[in-house]
């Protein structure tokens, strides 16, 4: 092997590398290196100068190979890897020192940072002493899409990519499209009418021929990586065939089975058979297995007795379907916090204390009440209603530690809509701040408290309870007359928390993306990277993410679909060429590596081990276990990583 | 200055690219401060640190080493956190049949979003090795 002509390239970051490590004395000593050909420091070597002279060093002084100790890789690894390609040498000989954040942000001591700086960088000087010129694996690509979970972020999702001609593949776990948005009655700050808004779109899903629907189903194993992914779904059955049902209704009037409509948040009841609401996409029943008697014509059979249309049939059974698909986009959306967790407000079990769903289908004029206010005990008219802040939010002790987001603006749109319903009542509404940035969020708070005049108090409630009488007593405090305030209010809505939807930590490993430290689904940069998961090909949107309202979640939908478009406009795709590479000479047959492997990528051929490298991930799971050191990955062979060893502990 | 005070341990920390090292990442940007002892090299998964490496490290000279990987579960390669605590587990043993304090070696699991988790890592092993003052049993005899 010809030695290597490397360049060193140290970065001052600014002041951020330059402040704790000496960086000329670092470039100094770097050049003394058997390998290094050229070595200097600049200020911003990330720049547009900075890129250049690093493309002009290599080309004056016939570099094959490029170190820059910067910051993290994960920042501009890409860059410099481009850049060493401008400069016409491979991207794969170029490494990074991260001597900013694992160095120079983490010590004080000059002398101590700039002996770990050395040692870094070092390290990725004998690294790459040994990096091979790669090229990238083309791999084709599956110019489809899976679109998990259909609520506005997954609809919004799905029309936009198919829209750019790509088929999707749109599943949700409940019956019918449309998620918790199809709950709400208004939405701020424009108080327009929520399923007039999203009822269209929802009929956009469902005519597209671009989308297939997979409703009642649900994603139960994943395997392959970003471009071609392949995902088993489970769907469950209906037991009511879509196309012949009639919508008639017939069956709902003799069904037995009564039980809490979800969708009206159990103030209505439904039949186990049922349609989940009006405008349910797709528009058929459903017979909820778990309700039904037993799906036997001799146990009851009367919905099947009844159906004219002959659309029910008891002997369907759960499918696996399996998609192949190139990219997913998870919009798997949020619950509400359970009011069973706030003890101090009753733990849900005080009578006309409602959590702001509730409150939604209170208003709305196709929810339990017909759009009549009327609190749920005796179907009367509330005079006072108290609503709640920061329920369960920013309460770290507690509950949840982050705010909600979008409860200051839910709050006032209910004490505008209760006010709008019953002009007579009085609305009061606890809170801590009240955080209203977004286009006209400010001034439809002033509008609640102005025109519709809504009383704004200032501090938590610490209680309340039911009294004889019928009311519901709050206890709070008015922090800002440091006053105890005491309201017997005729109903309660308690602005809960949001959090992940029930099911995010399991699709979460599923997929193999992570989530963050209060379970919402994490994005692989919170800045740059803000719909990206870590994992290739999946990407992120709506409120499993992290609580938002409808305009960020569109918005967000909307540029998951655009990364998903890119991801998508070609063929192929290129594979990063790290991957595991067997020495036949020295591999012996004894198959410990394709055990080891979790992609299944290695087999053995003629008593050898081979690889497919469009499967191999490059983990190094196999060179690990390998005895005879004959399988290694690229780039970070067992002699590369013994020799950054020893730069490590050099002096 | 004493002897026992001038000594410092080194270590070398094995970090996996999809969490420790994203953890320690986050450290830095966070500005929480832990003792230059431990110098990374970052490895595409905790599974991929082979025996060899830990036995390479004390024989040129390492007091401690380290490694992190993700937290059980939440591999980013599925189960490759999985054969590194099975395997390190036997490396643990290993070195305390022939001898070296079981202590020198340590695993941890750090995810991308812990960063004070490493820098506390890296604080306690640093503190837990001083008592065991510098490991010359596997260093390799150099003239």
């Amino acid at each position: 092997m010809t030695k290597k002509r490397t360049g060193v390239f140290v970065c001052h970051c600014g002041t951020n590398i330059a402040a704790t490590v000496d960086v000329s004395r670092l470039a100094k000593e770097m050049a003394n290196e058997e390998t290094v050909a050229f070595s200097k420091d600049y200020v911003y070597m990330c720049s547009d100068p900075g890129q250049n002279s690093v493309i002009d060093a290599i080309k004056e002084n016939n570099l094959d190979s490029v170190v820059v100790t910067c910051c993290s890789p994960n920042l501009h690894e890409k860059t410099f890897r481009d850049n060493a390609i401008r400069a016409g040498i491979s991207g794969f000989t170029c490494e990074i020192a991260n001597i900013r954040e694992q160095c120079a942000w983490v010590h004080k001591d000059r002398g101590e940072a700039t002996a770990k700086a050395i040692k870094i960088s070092r390290s990725a000087i004998r690294r790459v002493a040994r990096n091979k010129s790669l090229d990238p694996i083309a791999v084709p690509v599956t110019r489809r899409v899976m679109v998990i979970g259909g609520g506005i972020a997954g609809i919004q999702a799905s029309l936009d990519i198919a829209n750019a001609g790509l088929e999707v593949i749109l599943v949700e776990k409940l019956a019918t499209i449309g998620g918790h948005m199809l709950q709400l009655s208004e939405t701020f700050p424009t108080l327009d009418c929520s399923q007039c808004i999203l009822s269209p779109k929802m009929v956009e899903v469902s005519r597209h021929p671009k989308i297939k629907l997979m409703t009642y189903s649900e994603v139960q194993e994943v395997t392959g990586a970003v471009g071609n992914f392949r995902v088993k779904v489970l769907q469950k059955p209906t037991f009511v065939d879509a196309e012949a049902c009639k919508l008639c209704d017939e069956c709902t009037v003799v069904c037995p089975v009564v039980v809490p409509n979800e969708h009206d948040l159990g103030l209505t009841s439904r039949r186990a058979i049922h349609i989940p609401f009006a405008q349910a996409i797709p528009a058929s029943y459903t017979l909820d297995e778990s309700a039904c008697l037993g799906l036997n014509p001799i146990r009851c059979g009367k919905c099947k007795d009844v159906c004219e249309a002959g659309a029910i049939n008891y002997d369907m059974r759960p499918q696996t379907v399996v998609e192949d698909v190139g990219a997913i986009v998870v919009a798997t959306g949020f619950d509400l916090y359970p009011q069973e967790k706030i003890l101090e407000y009753g733990a849900g079990n005080v009578e006309d204390v409602l959590d702001g769903l509730q409150f939604e289908r209170l208003c709305s004029a196709s929810g339990a009440t017909k759009g009549h206010v009327l609190r749920p005990s005796d179907q009367k008219e509330p005079k006072e209603v108290v609503f709640i802040q920061c329920v369960g939010s920013r309460d770290p002790a507690q509950h949840c530690a982050y705010c909600s987001k979008i409860c200051c603006m839910y709050t006032a749109k209910h004490a505008r809509l209760y006010k709008h319903h019953v002009p007579d009542g009085k609305a009061y509404v606890f809170y801590i701040d009240i955080r209203s940035g977004g286009k006209g969020y400010e001034e439809f708070v002033q509008r609640a408290m102005e025109e519709d005049e809504t009383m704004y108090l200032r501090g938590r409630v610490s209680k309340l309870h039911r009294t004889k009488d019928g009311k519901v007593r709050v206890a709070g405090t008015d922090t800002l007359t440091g006053q105890n305030i005491e309201i017997d209010a005729d109903m309660v809505v308690l602005a809960l928390a949001m959090q992940p939807s029930k099911g995010t930590e399991e699709i979460a490993k599923v997929l193999k993306i992570g989530r963050d430290k209060d379970g919402f689904l994490a994005e692989a940069h919170p800045k740059l990277k803000p719909v990206e998961s870590v994992t290739g090909g999946i990407y992120l949107c709506g409120a499993a993410q992290g609580p938002k309202d409808i305009p960020e979640t569109v918005s967000q939908a909307s540029a998951a679909a655009a990364k998903v478009i890119g991801l998508l406009s070609s063929d192929t795709l290129h594979h990063a060429p790290t991957v595991a590479r067997v020495r036949s000479s020295h591999c012996t047959g004894c198959e410990m590596c394709v055990t080891a492997c979790p992609y299944k990528a290695i087999r053995l051929e003629n008593g050898k081990a081979v690889v497919n490298e469009v499967l191999c991930e490059g983990c190094g799971s196999c060179s690990a276990t390998c005895l005879r050191a004959a399988i290694e990955v690229r780039n970070v062979t067992p002699l590369q990583v013994h020799e950054m060893i020893e730069a490590c502990l050099s002096v | 200055m004493s002897e026992q005070q001038a000594y410092e341990p080194k270590i070398v920390a094995f970090l996996c690219k999809w969490c420790s090292s994203a953890g320690s990442d986050l450290a830095g940007v966070s500005r929480i401060q832990y003792p230059a002892n431990a110098t990374p090299i970052t490895v595409p998964c905790s599974g991929s640190v082979s025996p060899m490496y830990i036995l390479s490290a004390f024989k040129k000279g390492a007091d401690g080493v380290l490694v992190s990987g993700c937290h059980i579960g939440d591999c980013h390669y599925m189960e490759g956190n999985f054969l590194a605590r099975r395997k390190l587990h036997l490396v643990k043993e290993l070195l305390g049949f022939i001898g070296v304090e079981e202590n020198r070696f340590r695993m941890s699991w750090v995810s991308a979003a812990e960063g004070g988790k490493y820098a506390q890592v890296v604080k306690d092993f640093v503190e837990d090795l001083r008592p065991l003052g510098p490991q010359e049993k596997l260093k390799a005899q150099r003239t």
